[in-house]
């Protein structure tokens, strides 16, 4: 598959990543990531659908451990750390498109 | 420099003290660091009092560990309580974990001193520490070079005699390719050898943490004190940690060692020639040399920017100026999340999660992604039919010697192919190890790479060793 990765294209994943791009990123981005998927073309032509993906090297299997309480990391340790805390909760900006 | 078994030997003995140790690794750090760029942090006052505790319970006669009183470098994207992590990003500065790593808890119990964390490139993405915020570290033994990366710091502290051993994290190479640009032993272990909890995540399939030393041997005792099981991560592998510095000179004689020319093909002549010698040398200790040729190897490099960036775009999702780090105030949540996430990743960190965000989006996923995770199949498949015709498998770690600064970094693509030899190994959730085996260009050492089947690091130890003898150390 030919990579015909456009600046649209590359806005439009900006947004989703939430990250804000100038410009000349825009314009950069477009050309490099689009020579990285080019490069990944020498996967694109080969016919795999004999085989089954590999999203982990020794096939991961959820992990059961008995439903004991057991000491966690403390929550004023935790919070000590996040840039805004508030009566034991992580703060943040409005959430809301309108003030309540 | 003494090696990391032989300060542990001098500390147990009397003959030096853990306290004494450190004041000569902060005298030989203080001396460099500001020229390389090693240290991002130096935790003196926590790093005292571990050693201050060692020679307390050596005083009492205390048992203590194999690694009594040896000061180690921790790669900064492992947390450490109450140590600033900042995975060398703009969006951790400040951060203090409230945790300690499963590895470091390890390293403190078996008796080592933590000095400080140090540089590499941005969550442990490039081949260079170029994308540091905080500057890139400079090779010790040129300084005008890089030192290679992601861990090129912790490389550095072991090339510049500040620590005798050091740990790292590898997910595509960050351990292997600085060693051999530093001229160090390194490996990358099994997949879910040693725990990663506590090593803030890049690309969660394929990190693996693992050590930098001198010696072969200093790099089996590391690896033997900080692997083994550990409920805290899932990934673990649920089974007794391995004997490794015992098997260090079971040589290799009676082995069959596979010479792979994907893993050479196109790289410098004097790295060419550096594999084709070391076969000669295991040739001499027994070995057999059979040549094999593994056509799908040069794929790796394809899937491992999709599925490592996939990964990333997700693992980096959480840096979103909630919970810790940088925040930059905004009207809304939203704007405050884009926001502080613009401020806080660099270039490479930002190419990186658009390239694994836009591999995973609708209409895209099947043909990217999808059809690197077939590939990274493939891959595994290929590697298990090499190993029966070979126990062990030999090539080259990088393409070439230690470049020089801005060498590689006007475009991606030129950067991500020093890691063409050291990714397949990762996909695969192999180990392999760096050994340094003669010199290249301008004398700068080169690294050959061993290669196993999961869980042969005590034969790649072997093997290593058996270079290290023949190259005269």
């Amino acid at each position: 598959m030919a990579s015909s990765l456009t600046r649209d294209d590359v806005a439009k994943v900006a947004r989703l990543a939430r990250l804000t791009l100038s410009e000349q990123e825009l314009e950069l981005f477009t050309e490099q990531l689009g020579g990285i998927l080019d490069h990944a073309n020498d996967m694109s032509s080969l016919d795999l659908s004999d085989l089954a993906p590999t999203a982990h090297p020794f096939g991961l299997v959820n992990v059961f451990r008995d439903d004991v309480v057991k000491p966690s990391l403390d929550r004023d340790a935790v919070l000590e750390e996040a840039p805004d805390a508030r009566e034991g909760r992580f703060a943040v900006p409005r959430i809301l498109g309108e003030a309540p | 420099m003494k090696t990391a078994v032989e300060i542990a030997q001098d500390v147990q003995s009397g003959a030096s003290t853990a306290t004494a140790e450190l004041e000569k690794a902060y005298a030989a750090i203080n001396a460099r660091n500001e020229e390389l760029n090693v240290f991002l942090h130096l935790d003196v006052a926590g790093a005292t009092a571990i050693a201050a505790d060692v020679d307390a319970r050596i005083a009492r006669g205390e048992k203590v560990g194999p690694l009594a009183g040896v000061p180690i470098a921790i790669k900064d994207n492992l947390c450490q309580t109450g140590v600033p992590t900042t995975c060398s990003s703009k969006i951790l500065d400040g951060w203090k974990p409230p945790y300690n790593a499963t590895v470091i808890d390890r390293l403190v119990a078996a008796g080592a001193v933590p000095v400080g964390k140090t540089n590499l490139d941005e969550f442990a993405m490039g081949s260079s520490t170029e994308n540091s915020a905080f500057g890139p570290t400079r090779n010790p033994l040129d300084p005008s070079r890089v030192p290679g990366g992601s861990s090129g710091g912790s490389a550095a502290a072991v090339a510049a005699d500040m620590t005798s051993i050091s740990l790292g994290s590898d997910t595509g190479g960050s351990i292997r390719q600085p060693a051999a640009l530093c001229g160090l032993v390194g490996m990358k272990p099994t997949y879910g050898l040693v725990s990663r909890y506590g090593l803030i995540a890049f690309a969660s399939s394929l990190d693996q943490i693992g050590p930098f030393s001198k010696t072969v041997l200093d790099s089996a005792v590391l690896l033997e004190t900080i692997a083994g099981y550990d409920p805290m991560d899932s990934t673990s592998l649920n089974e007794p940690a391995p004997s490794l510095s015992a098997h260090v000179n079971d040589g290799v004689a009676g082995k069959r060692i596979g010479l792979v020319k994907e893993l050479y093909e196109g790289a410098d002549d004097s790295v060419v020639a550096a594999v084709m010698s070391a076969c000669e040398a295991l040739k001499e200790a027994g070995a057999t040399i059979v040549e094999l040729s593994i056509p799908e190897l040069q794929l790796g490099l394809s899937a491992y920017y999709l599925i490592a960036p996939a990964e990333a775009s997700s693992n980096l999702a959480r840096f979103d100026g909630v919970r810790f780090g940088l925040r930059v105030d905004a009207e809304d949540v939203t704007a405050m999340m884009e926001a502080t996430r613009t401020a806080g990743f660099g270039a490479e960190v930002k190419r990186r999660i658009m390239l694994g965000t836009y591999a995973l989006s609708a209409g895209y996923f099947d043909a990217y992604y999808g059809q690197a995770l077939k590939v990274r199949t493939l891959l595994i498949n290929a590697f298990k039919k090499a190993y029966e015709q070979a126990d062990l498998i030999i090539g080259a770690t990088t393409p070439g010697v230690a470049f020089k600064f801005g060498e590689k970094t006007d475009n991606p693509m030129t950067m991500y192919l020093n890691d063409v030899f050291t990714i397949p190994t990762n996909l695969a959730g192999d180990p392999a190890v760096s050994v340094p085996f003669g010199k290249g260009e301008e004398n700068l050492p080169i690294g050959v790479q061993l290669l196993g089947p999961g869980r042969s690091e005590a034969q790649l130890f072997a093997a290593a060793r058996v270079l290290e003898i023949a190259d005269g150390r």
